[in-house]
């Protein structure tokens, strides 16, 4: 997927892959991440 | 011999855990008051899946929980738990109990020092005789009455003129009422103070259950009592910041005990520990106890998932903990606080860089790795309860990465992470309960097989949602170590 030039919204999940690392990756492919949001479901 | 000395490290010389199921006060929970305020008659909706306590109390998972059960025993157990009851399961356990909801009413008035929570004088009479005649919180013990109750034309009053929550029973008739502690304040509303008064009182329940082991401390021993529940009590100049240590300590008649409140989300309890460690081996006091009560706005969280799936609500219940740490008896698992795991500010997101920071990093610490510990208890939500609404199996998923963890540090192959997870994981038991969902629950378990049993050395890691309070994108986490005494190879 190209992210380059792309506004993301970045959604993690505690238990899993949290939003600021979703973020992080989401920056280094070019994407300009606009929101970031992590998750608990428990 | 007593080993007492400044220097040693703290022991948990006794741990307990309390369920009460409450069917009733599931309609209550945050989930399903906002989903069916369009429902006229929401328990109406609810009843076809609501247990009984029978039901409830032969869950296997809440076995496990009391300890009746072990976590071998509960992984070998077939599935769905719901469908397959433990034969003669006892109401009480060696870790503590599952209170049926007749009783906790009553228990739930007897914390209420403001005469807020009203119960019908049915409800109350039926209260007062099964609580009094309790093994653990009776009569005897010295906890306040069950008050009498009301007319129904009282809380009906109360509940149409002064905005009193009402309590319906599952049958549909009215338990009881509880007003607001203010007119005008929103952090006293009926709601908040019913899900605090429901904190106070598992935690209460629970430590009254550690003070009545054989052999355990006098409650007039207890110097300092932390509070790790995640309830915010307090009032409109200051949400969040009263004291529940206290409240639960003067109800459980620990008259020589001061507490505080420490709060981290679900990471609380092993922050909470963390520091009662600290106090004993700083000769600051010499028998600390954490405590936490349950959380009502849990209650029925993931109830959509189980109507769908036609099974019961199997959040139907409130837990609480205790947990007495003392000065080095000989005897009791330590607590070493040489090896304790932190989330740091700077330690990232990343799922392997939290699992080495909570896991590799303190173990390496005192020269041992993830295969010098026999079992880690991690988040153990129930993956009954969580499953059916698409949260996945979270204690699986957590043992995964922990394992994968252990394949990059080289010390199992890929190939054994099945076995890694089988041999020092176990199947997540505990009810949504937050903050004791999160590896404490194992702890009693931990505690006899540290002592009576095999193991030498377990591992108890809490993270927390900081993020859910929009102060900070960061979570949080702590691990603790507890091994068996006289075992201390690495000891700083």
């Amino acid at each position: 997927m190209e992210l380059r030039g792309k506004k993301v919204i970045a959604l993690g999940e505690r238990d899993g892959v949290p939003g600021p690392a979703v973020a992080e990756c989401a920056k280094r492919a070019g994407a300009e991440v606009v929101l970031t949001l992590t998750a608990c479901y428990v | 011999m007593n080993i007492v000395t400044s220097n040693a490290m703290p022991v948990i010389r006794a741990v307990s855990l309390v369920l009460a199921h409450v069917p009733s006060l599931v309609r209550l929970g945050s989930k399903p008051l906002r989903v069916l305020r369009e429902v006229e008659q929401p328990i109406d909706y609810l009843r076809p899946h609501l247990r009984d306590w029978n039901a409830a109390r032969a869950y296997a998972p809440h076995q496990v929980f009391i300890g009746n059960v072990s976590v071998d025993e509960l992984a070998a157990r077939p599935l769905p738990w719901h469908r397959h009851p433990v034969a003669e399961a006892g109401r009480f356990g060696p870790d503590g109990e599952i209170m049926p909801e007749d009783e906790f009413l009553g228990l739930l008035a007897t914390c209420d020092g403001f005469d807020l929570l009203a119960l019908t004088g049915e409800v109350a009479d039926r209260a007062r005789s099964t609580l009094d005649a309790h093994p653990v919180v009776g009569r005897e013990s010295g906890r306040p009455t069950v008050p009498v109750g009301v007319g129904t034309a009282v809380l009906d009053e109360r509940i149409a003129r002064h905005r009193a929550l009402p309590l319906v029973g599952v049958d549909g008739r009215l338990l009881g009422a509880m007003l607001p502690g203010h007119d005008e304040d929103d952090t006293l509303t009926g709601q908040v103070l019913l899900e605090n008064l429901a904190c106070k009182a598992t935690a209460a329940l629970a430590l009254r259950h550690l003070l009545a082991r054989p052999g355990a401390i006098a409650a007039t021993d207890v110097r300092y009592v932390i509070n790790c529940g995640e309830e915010a009590v307090g009032d409109r100049y200051q949400r969040g910041g009263g004291n529940v240590a206290k409240a639960v300590a003067e109800w459980a008649g620990c008259a020589r005990a001061t507490g505080s409140d420490v709060k981290a989300f679900c990471s609380g309890p092993m922050h909470a520990l963390m520091l009662a460690g600290a106090l004993v081996r700083s000769a600051m006091f010499d028998d600390v106890v954490v405590v936490a009560g349950g959380s009502l706005a849990k209650l029925g969280m993931k109830f959509q998932g189980h109507v769908k799936r036609a099974m019961p609500i199997v959040e139907d219940v409130l837990a609480g903990f205790a947990v007495h740490v003392a000065r080095d008896d000989g005897v009791s698992p330590v607590l070493r606080l040489d090896a304790i795991g932190r989330h740091e500010v700077a330690s990232g997101s990343a799922p392997l860089a939290v699992m080495k920071a909570l896991y590799s990093e303190p173990l390496g610490r005192v020269g041992l790795t993830l295969l010098d510990v026999d079992r880690f208890s991690l988040e153990l939500h129930n993956p009954e309860a969580t499953e059916p609404a698409g949260s996945g199996n979270v204690p699986l998923n957590n043992y995964r990465t922990l394992a994968s963890l252990a394949v990059v540090e080289k010390l199992i192959a890929r190939e054994g992470i099945d076995d890694f997870v089988r041999a020092r994981g176990m199947p997540g038991f505990a009810p949504t309960q937050g903050h004791i969902a999160s590896a404490i629950p194992y702890l009693g378990h931990a505690r006899r097989g540290l002592t009576e049993g095999r193991l030498t050395r377990t591992m108890f890691a809490g993270k927390g949602s900081l993020f859910l309070g929009r102060m900070t994108q960061l979570p949080d986490g702590l691990s603790l170590v507890l091994e068996r005494n006289g075992a201390r190879p690495g000891m700083a």
